[in-house]
């Protein structure tokens, strides 16, 4: 029996709807996974693997360089 | 042989580990390394290359969320490949068992140990959470992937 942290307690999987989505693109995967109770959405979550999450300081090698 | 300009590398590493100072005052005390915090913000917010530090102003709020963010974990210190430096933080960073119900789509690096000085600003996709946890998988740790890079 998995519980499931929600917005009324923890609850038994079992008696919830399990939704899972993935968005992918270019500079992230972004892995959802929704539980939902008589049409009420009681738990989200979301694990984000970031890709193209890059920041370069060409500037200052550029200014400088 | 012969000479060309450059950036050295080795500064371009120094520069991550606080070891150059151009200004003309004493601006650190401390000799140890800084705690660095990861701050979200809404879809509505400004936060960019201005940002000069950790505002509250825009953030998010919500159960299990304290403002200012989480402490990245940072057990890997910045290094260099070919002529970059680069750093990461060393694990994902993770707010666990919150409730962010209002849109947001940015995380903010701030220098928590240096009056709050912003490091850099990340976006993605527009996220909500509810009771649930945010995971924030960090990029691998290499010149031209890692979350920071000056090339």
């Amino acid at each position: 029996m998995a519980l499931v942290m929600t917005t009324k307690g923890e609850m038994d999987e079992s008696l919830l709807e399990k939704r899972t989505g993935v968005d992918d693109n270019e500079s992230e995967r972004a892995e959802w996974t929704e539980y939902w109770l008589e049409g009420e959405m009681v738990h989200r979550s979301v694990h984000l693997t970031l890709k193209k999450f890059t920041l370069t300081g060409e500037a200052i090698a550029a200014s400088i360089g | 042989m012969a000479n060309t300009q450059a950036m050295c590398t080795s500064f371009k590493n120094e520069i991550l580990q606080a070891y150059h100072n151009f200004g003309t005052t004493v601006t650190r005390g401390a000799t140890t390394a800084d705690t660095f915090k990861a701050a979200l913000y809404l879809t509505s917010a400004t936060i960019n290359a201005a940002t000069t530090a950790y505002t509250v102003t825009g953030e998010v709020t919500g159960t299990g969320y304290t403002a200012g963010g989480v402490t990245v974990t940072n057990a890997t210190a910045p290094t260099t490949s070919g002529t970059t430096a680069y750093w990461t933080p060393s694990a994902a960073i993770t707010y666990t068992t919150v409730t962010l119900t209002t849109a947001f789509d940015t995380v903010l690096i701030y220098n928590s140990s240096q009056a709050n000085r912003a490091v850099s600003v990340h976006t993605f996709g527009s996220q909500t959470i509810t009771a649930g946890t945010l995971t924030l998988v960090m990029p691998t740790n290499a010149a031209g992937t890692a979350l920071l890079n000056i090339a």
